[in-house]
């Protein structure tokens, strides 16, 4: 191993990349199935893994929103079944009064009984969003995203940066929103209300626009975007390898989805398609001659973690092809739902991750501060200053340590 | 190493030049101060070095900037990184990525330096710096000192031959701008690397500087030449210089150290006629506003641990402490920006946090940080009005307060085009035009030039012996030394001292101000100070 690569162990953890497709085979096996024994039991092995392998960063606490986002998403789904859901019959629990609407408006119905079957249903379809969301929250609390960027390839590079830009932009975009609804009270101003609305926007955007500026300068003068020249014709037989690869991968990450819909399950159209986007990035990444400040490196651990999450989505889909029951699950006629083995031994394997994955580990001295000054100081963005962008910062979870 | 040649520099729609016809050398290894007023054209000056003028702001160039060698004619900003290292005023909007380690081989990636170059000189800035417990941080973590230090950071590891800073200590309380400053010196003392650095807080830079580079702006030219002998009859300089002037000594001494060495005539003359110490507070006037045990709780950062803090009509209260220690949060509980965790705020009666805005601002005013964030009209005139309108004056109040703040600024100008010390004179004036008599102020001056300091002192006076309560939260020791009756020093959220000015910073080696250094152990505070004990003396003699 070179000197320049993470050491052993991984001081800064796993491969982001491996987390992240460990999340991805997790919500493809959550998609694949509406049994809410399975998703419920995809939902917990993602939180588990990330309790045991979260870190200190502040990122990490965003399965917390994650979570929450998932509950809104089951609620929202139950209340909109209830008002607008169709009346297919069933055991009705109770009846809300009803809308009547003109005619030419047959099949949408506002109000009117609500039976236990159409809310149950709803309620597993909400939960399957959720789970999936669930996923990408593990991996979003596990690796930063800045992190898995790093791992772009060169010519993907530049989008990259745009996609870190304004990733950081948005919490600063709520805490110059903050920043501005207080200057508005200190000058005795409506806060709230339309008014409120219309004087906010205007400073809001103006800060935004000179933080870019600044940004962009800073970046210019630090070297960002010098190239190398390369032919022409390179340039060209890149962008359509490209361009033709992301299509073959698309179409096949929709034949993996949806079953049954392309030859193969769509494996094939996945592969070519990766091998025709990594020659074209290969290609055009000549272009710059960025170097990588200590890479993260592919190790037996990512290998495993990677592994667990396909065994995960490779045991739905050979359920699903076995045809064994209770992969979809039916409110009619109401039943409990039974516990499909192979799916429900095949997601445990998930948890894998919890074990094999290496402890991040901050580098000595940062765990213990050794002065007050220090101590005082992991006050965070606080530093910022400002009376007010102390208050909201600290108001906007996730952005203070 | 640097080279401007007649460079004279238009901004684009701009009747004068900012620069005009410029000539500079600044020498290998040197660390030059660029010193004057506000809006003189001290960071295009800065930014020309880079070529970020004209090439990043448009605008026209005439004349040659070279640096090492190279011409910005030819070379764009992103090619000179290797030779060039610029840390702007605000580092915290140049961070490009969220790990301190990530920053500080952004550069050297660009570059394309092999892996283990950079993974050797990111530990080498590691040590330079002082940044080895922080390498794994996330950027959003770290205190404005250490924001400033990674910024110097991610531009060294490129090894430039040069570094560029605007302002580099205009936001760091006294202690961690001593720690980024002598950062600097160590560079160019181990490294031999030519500094260029614009900062208005002279007292804490020029025992720094080799040389000195004086913008007096509204195109007259430059002067440059030894730190010494630029401050000799510079317009703008430390109070140290206007003692050593005051007292005629020669060379003039830079530092606490050479002051301290030619003081002792000085000393003795101010023998058996001790400082007269400010009357006390009138106990008789009423409280303004009182905190009792309030405790602000951000999730996991104690900002307040039950603080019990009044302020009295006619006090200036200068609240001190480190970057984050909670001076901002005061401020904003005084000015009911949100509610305590626990404890009550009582500002005239009232819970602050509970008031409607117009209520609210007939009976506190603050004036944040970053003033230019109150002011929205496109002009001077029209923000007059607009704050008549908002708080209910009969119209006209805000401008006659403004004409006393800062007379004679045209109300046609666009607030943004002001510079700082006039954008907070129209801040100020929208606060105090409701007259609120408790008056809060967030580091008044930062970016605020010597004349604009001066006039800031002699309102806050003025506002205070017509009864007014000003608190103000500041790094600023010379600002405190001149115009603060009472002293409350925070650290981590607590009071841990709090009374007359004059005791609190005199008796502390970080807040006492250089004129209290040199004439130690007498309470000293301000140059004027002496002056009048010597011009008594005079009379009386």
């Amino acid at each position: 191993m070179s000197p320049a690569a993470r050491s052993a162990g991984g001081r800064r953890g796993l491969h982001p990349g491996a987390w992240w497709l460990w999340a991805a085979c997790l919500a493809g096996a959550a998609s694949r199935t509406t049994n809410p024994i399975l998703l419920l039991l995809i939902g917990a092995v993602a939180v588990y893994v990330v309790a045991a392998r979260r870190t200190a960063a502040p990122w990490s606490r965003s399965i917390v929103l994650f979570l929450k986002l998932g509950v809104f998403v089951i609620l929202l789904r139950v209340v909109l079944v209830m008002v607008f859901g169709n009346r297919v019959g069933g055991h009705v629990l109770f009846s809300l009064p009803q809308v009547p609407l003109p005619s030419w408006a047959a099949g949408v119905s506002i109000g009117g009984p609500v039976t236990a079957e159409a809310v149950i249903e709803a309620a597993v379809e909400g939960l399957r969003l959720a789970v999936v969301l669930i996923c990408f929250g593990a991996a979003n609390s596990l690796a930063s995203p800045y992190r898995l960027l790093r791992c772009l390839p060169a010519v993907l590079y530049e989008a990259g940066v745009a996609i870190t830009v304004s990733l950081a932009f948005a919490p600063e975009l709520v805490m110059a929103i903050g920043d501005v609804r207080e200057a508005r009270r200190l000058r005795g101003r409506p806060t709230r209300g339309l008014a409120g609305l219309r004087g906010t926007a205007v400073p809001v955007l103006e800060r935004a626009l000179d933080r870019s500026l600044q940004l962009a300068a800073s970046m210019d003068a630090r070297g960002y975007g010098r190239r190398v020249a390369v032919g022409r014709g390179v340039r060209r037989w890149a962008g359509a390898a490209m361009a033709i690869g992301i299509l073959a991968l698309l179409a096949g990450i929709y034949g993996v989805l949806a079953a049954g819909s392309l030859p193969g399950g769509g494996i094939p159209f996945v592969a070519a398609g990766a091998v025709l986007l990594g020659a074209g990035l290969a290609a055009s990444g000549r272009r710059t001659n960025r170097t990588r400040y200590r890479p993260d490196v592919w190790r037996s651990a990512e290998w495993l973690v990677s592994a667990s999450g396909v065994v995960v989505v490779g045991s739905m889909v050979t359920a699903g092809i076995l045809g064994v029951p209770g992969l979809q699950f039916s409110v009619y006629p109401l039943a409990a739902p039974t516990l499909p083995l192979l799916a429900a031994v095949g997601i445990l394997v998930g948890l894998v991750p919890a074990w094999a994955a290496p402890v991040e580990r901050p580098s000595g001295r940062v765990v213990a501060p050794t002065t007050p000054r220090v101590a005082a100081t992991t006050a965070a963005a606080a530093d910022r200053d400002a009376v007010t962008t102390l208050l909201v910062s600290a108001r906007t979870e996730g952005t203070v340590a | 190493m640097i080279r401007f040649d007649e460079v004279t520099f238009t901004y684009d729609g701009a009747a004068v030049a900012t620069l005009d016809r410029i000539d500079l050398s600044v020498g290998e290894g040197e660390l030059c101060v660029v010193v004057g007023p506000t809006g003189s054209g001290k960071t295009t000056l800065l930014r020309a070095v880079n070529g970020l003028v004209p090439h990043f702001t448009g605008g026209r160039l005439s004349g040659e900037v070279l640096v090492d060698g190279r011409s910005t004619r030819e070379y764009a900003p992103r090619e000179l990184a290797d030779v060039v290292g610029m840390v702007g005023q605000n580092p915290a909007a140049s961070f490009v990525t969220d790990m301190v380690e990530d920053e500080l081989a952004y550069t050297m990636e660009n570059l394309g330096l092999a892996p283990d170059v950079m993974r050797r000189r990111v530990e080498d800035a590691l040590d330079l710096l002082g940044l080895h417990d922080l390498r794994d941080r996330p950027l959003a973590t770290l205190s404005g000192g250490q924001q400033q230090r990674v910024a110097i950071g991610a531009v060294l590891t490129a090894s430039p031959r040069v570094l560029v800073l605007d302002e580099p200590t205009s936001a760091l309380d006294p202690a961690a701008a001593e720690e980024v400053l002598a950062s600097l010196t160590r560079l160019v003392h181990d490294l031999g690397l030519t500094v260029l650095l614009a900062e208005h807080r002279l007292e804490r830079v020029l025992p720094f500087a080799d040389s000195v580079v004086l913008v007096p702006g509204r195109g007259r030219p430059l002067v440059v030449g030894g730190a010494a002998e630029v401050m000799a009859d510079s317009p703008v300089a430390p109070p140290i210089v206007d003692l050593g002037r005051l007292a005629g000594w020669s060379p003039l001494p830079l530092s606490v150290r050479d002051a301290r060495r030619l003081s002792g005539p000085l000393r003795l003359r101010l023998e058996g006629r001790p400082p007269r110490p400010n009357p006390p507070a009138d106990a008789a006037a009423p409280i303004e506003a009182r905190l009792t045990r309030v405790t602000v709780d951000y999730d996991e950062v104690l900002a307040l641990d039950a603080v019990d803090f009044a302020v009295r009509a006619g006090e200036v209260v200068a609240v001190m402490g480190r970057n984050g220690s909670g001076k901002s949060t005061l401020l904003g509980q005084l000015a009911g920006v949100r509610p305590p965790t626990s404890g009550s705020v009582d500002v005239a009666g009232a819970d602050p946090s509970r008031l409607a805005p117009r209520a609210l601002v007939a009976r506190v005013g603050l004036v944040p940080q970053d003033a230019g964030i109150l002011l929205y009209s496109e002009s001077v005139a029209a923000e007059c009005a607009a704050a008549d309108r908002d708080t209910g004056l009969a119209p006209g109040t805000t401008a006659a307060v403004l004409e006393r703040v800062l007379p004679g600024l045209p109300g046609d100008r666009h607030p943004r085009d002001l510079s700082e010390g006039q954008r907070l004179a129209l801040a100020l004036s929208v606060v105090l035009a409701p007259a609120p008599p408790l008056l809060l102020l967030d580091e008044p001056t930062r970016g605020l030039d010597y004349p604009g300091k001066a006039r800031l002192v002699r309102l806050l006076a003025e506002l205070a012996g017509e009864g007014h309560a000003v608190v103000m939260a500041t790094h600023d020791v010379e600002l405190v030394a001149q115009v603060a009756t009472r002293a409350v020093v925070l650290a981590e959220g607590e009071i841990v001292a709090d009374g007359p000015a004059r005791d609190v910073v005199c008796h502390s080696p970080v807040f006492a101000p250089q004129v209290a250094k040199v004439l130690a152990p007498e309470l000293w505070l301000t140059v004027d100070e002496v002056r009048g004990a010597l011009e008594v003396e005079a009379v009386r003699g």
